[in-house]
């Protein structure tokens, strides 16, 4: 025999008296378990969400508005191309797919379209200065859409999300797909733009949206037919979920401060905000753990010492040092913390998969973390509460305690 | 091998001082056999406690062997107990969730025995009691008698030199409580000492000593052949209440 199957007998003959104690931090460690699931897969979401948008930061003139941005980026005031170097060549992390953009109104058959100059992603390498830090030490997966079961992103976000493309010489053109119908040019075929002929390296596909009446050239093309210099009229960045978090669009704003630094986040705005409550549900709930667990824990604990003084002071007559009598109950609240949180994380688990679809609108799988998590709440908190108790029991006057019986 | 020195124990009842022992001296040889008389409220298990480490006196020594018992630390004394003392109890105190087995495995689980080991000695204990048909049972699932047995049985666990009984046949009937005196005596004849709290004369009748306290003094110590007459009280007449 051993101490600890002293404990378990122990444990097995009161079972009745722990089940209120054991139910408290097993309640309160599934809830808990339940919203960091929860929680887990609907971040995972927001960042799939934000990834598959593609830009999910940008950086426009002080009076441009999300809107102009959205019905044709077509805002008149401009600012320096120069803004990108400062973002390349800036110890910012996060930043995944810059694309400088430079818009401008264009007449062609009689109609009027948009032609967005767009800087292919070779001149990015090839300029050193911009490969210092910033784009190209960003975190490992950092822009890499997260596989989120269940979610299948939108055939017209997903189009847009590569809106950086690797190579683009000064005569191409990405023709549009309305553009390139109403104009009737296909690929390899010849387009004039503001009276210079650009060769038509592929007809996009059609995506719903002004794109489909826009043609791709290069940046610096573009700025020279619209002879305002070196300049730009958006930036579009890709950030990382984790960045925006934690600050990178104010981290941007610093940086350009002559610029207007939006964030993108309407769409997934629901699923962060569900985010946040289910971050103080969790908080919320831990605190009850700690108060409503560790008080009922610490009450039965009490009345359990109480209830076996004369037990204790019979082991202490045959020899028990007030360290073996401490150890007992201490051990006592650790098989009721690991039994509440094993239990716990997998009646937790279970509610997440089953209420996760209908909280936060995504599926929610098993993981393992929160079960460490769950185990090591549920002992500390047992183990904490059980301590005075523990104390009272292990000072008990075994003389005092025999007699009194 | 045991001996108190103008020992004293107060206790604190409502702010005032109750006297438990006053000034008591005695000497306890190896291998004596000494019954505790005396009416409630004697101090007899006072006594009993101060001789088994268990409650520190206001003032005065317990010598057990060498030591001063009270000099040494808690943990000290909680181990002189574990390997030199054995107690049994009026109401046996068996742990009520263990079965007879794992009753008796108790000291030898704090002895830091290993799981053979304390198995085989518990088994050995509770066969030389005549329980070895009773391992596996609860002390619910026992007889009282059987239940003082099983007591006796872990009192040797750890083969004690000192043993302490607080009125071990009290919740007995008059023919068990003679098997444990007779188990009794047959381990101070193996050279145990032992002293034993009892009110019942003819059970302290058996002892080779007897020690009446009143009112926490010894008021006799008397030896074999001067027996108190049969029926004579020992102190207060006992009543029982509801």
């Amino acid at each position: 025999m051993k101490l600890q199957t002293l404990v378990w007998r122990e444990i097995f003959e009161r079972k009745n008296q722990l089940a209120t104690s054991f139910l408290a931090i097993l309640l309160g460690v599934s809830v808990i378990v339940a919203m960091k699931n929860i929680t887990f897969y609907s971040e995972k979401a927001v960042a799939y969400q934000l990834d598959a948008l593609g830009a999910n930061i940008l950086v426009l003139p002080k009076s441009a508005s999300l809107q102009d941005y959205y019905s044709a980026d077509l805002q008149k005031d401009l600012f320096p191309e120069d803004y990108v170097k400062r973002l390349t060549s800036s110890d910012l992390q996060g930043l995944d797919n810059l694309s400088p953009k430079l818009s401008i109104p264009v007449e062609a058959g009689g109609r009027r379209f948009i032609l967005t100059g767009i800087l292919p992603k070779n001149e990015f390498q090839a300029k050193a200065a911009w490969q210092m830090a910033g784009l190209f030490s960003r975190p490992a997966e950092c822009g890499v859409a997260v596989n989120v079961p269940g979610l299948v992103a939108p055939a017209k976000e997903t189009l847009v999300r590569k809106r950086v493309i690797q190579t683009l010489a000064t005569n191409e053109v990405l023709v549009g797909a309305d553009m390139a119908a109403a104009l009737k040019v296909t690929e390899g075929g010849t387009l004039e733009l503001l009276g210079r002929a650009f060769t038509v390296t592929a007809i996009l596909p059609q995506t719903g949206t002004v794109d489909d009446g826009r043609a791709f050239a290069h940046l610096h093309t573009v700025q020279q037919l619209a002879g305002k210099g070196a300049m730009v009229n958006a930036i579009e960045v890709v950030g990382c979920c984790q960045q925006i978090s934690q600050g990178l669009v104010q981290k941007i704003n610093q940086l350009l401060p002559e610029a207007k630094v939006v964030t993108i986040t309407q769409i997934v705005d629901t699923q962060i905000k569900t985010n946040r409550m289910m971050s103080r549900l969790s908080l919320l709930f831990l605190t009850i753990i700690v108060l409503v667990g560790g008080a009922s824990i610490a009450n039965y604990m009490f009345a359990n010492v109480f209830e076996r003084r004369r037990e204790i002071g019979t082991l202490m007559a045959l020899g028990a040092g007030s360290a073996v009598v401490l150890r007992m109950f201490l051990l006592k609240a650790v098989w009721l913390g690991l039994a509440g949180g094993v239990g716990g994380y997998v009646l937790g688990t279970g509610l997440a998969a089953i209420l996760g679809p209908s909280l936060a609108g995504v599926p929610v799988l098993p993981m393992l973390a929160p079960l460490f998590w769950a185990v090591g709440v549920a002992v500390a908190v047992c183990v904490a509460a059980t301590y005075l108790p523990a104390r009272r029991a292990a000072q008990l006057d075994p003389s005092a305690a025999l007699q009194e019986l | 091998m045991i001996a108190l020195q103008s020992v004293t124990k107060q206790f604190q009842h409502r702010g005032k001082a109750v006297t438990a022992l006053a000034g008591v001296s005695l000497e306890i040889s190896k291998g004596d056999f000494v019954a505790v008389i005396g009416p409630s409220g004697s101090g007899k298990s006072t006594l009993l406690h101060l001789l088994g480490g268990m409650l520190s006196p206001t003032a005065g020594k317990v010598r057990f062997g060498s030591d001063s018992l009270y000099d040494l630390s808690s943990d000290e004394r909680s181990a002189v107990r574990k390997h030199k003392i054995g107690f049994v109890f009026q109401t046996f105190n068996l742990v009520p969730y263990l079965t007879a087995l794992e009753n008796v495995q108790v000291p030898l689980v704090l002895a830091g025995l290993g799981e053979d080991g304390q198995k085989r000695r518990a088994e050995m204990l509770l066969k030389r009691v005549g329980l070895s048909d009773r391992l596996d049972h609860k002390p619910r699932e026992l007889s009282v008698g059987e239940q003082q047995r099983v007591a006796l049985a872990r009192m040797l666990a750890n083969d004690p030199i000192l043993i302490l009984a607080d009125e071990p046949t009290g919740n007995l009937d008059p023919e068990t409580a003679d098997s444990i005196m007779d188990f009794l005596n047959e381990l101070n004849v193996e050279g145990r000492t032992i002293v034993m709290v009892t009110h019942d004369l003819r059970v302290a009748r058996r002892a080779r000593r007897k020690l009446r306290l009143v009112k926490g003094a010894i008021q006799l110590d008397e030896e074999d052949g001067s027996r108190p007459e049969e029926g004579q009280p020992v102190g207060e007449p006992i009543v029982m209440r509801r």
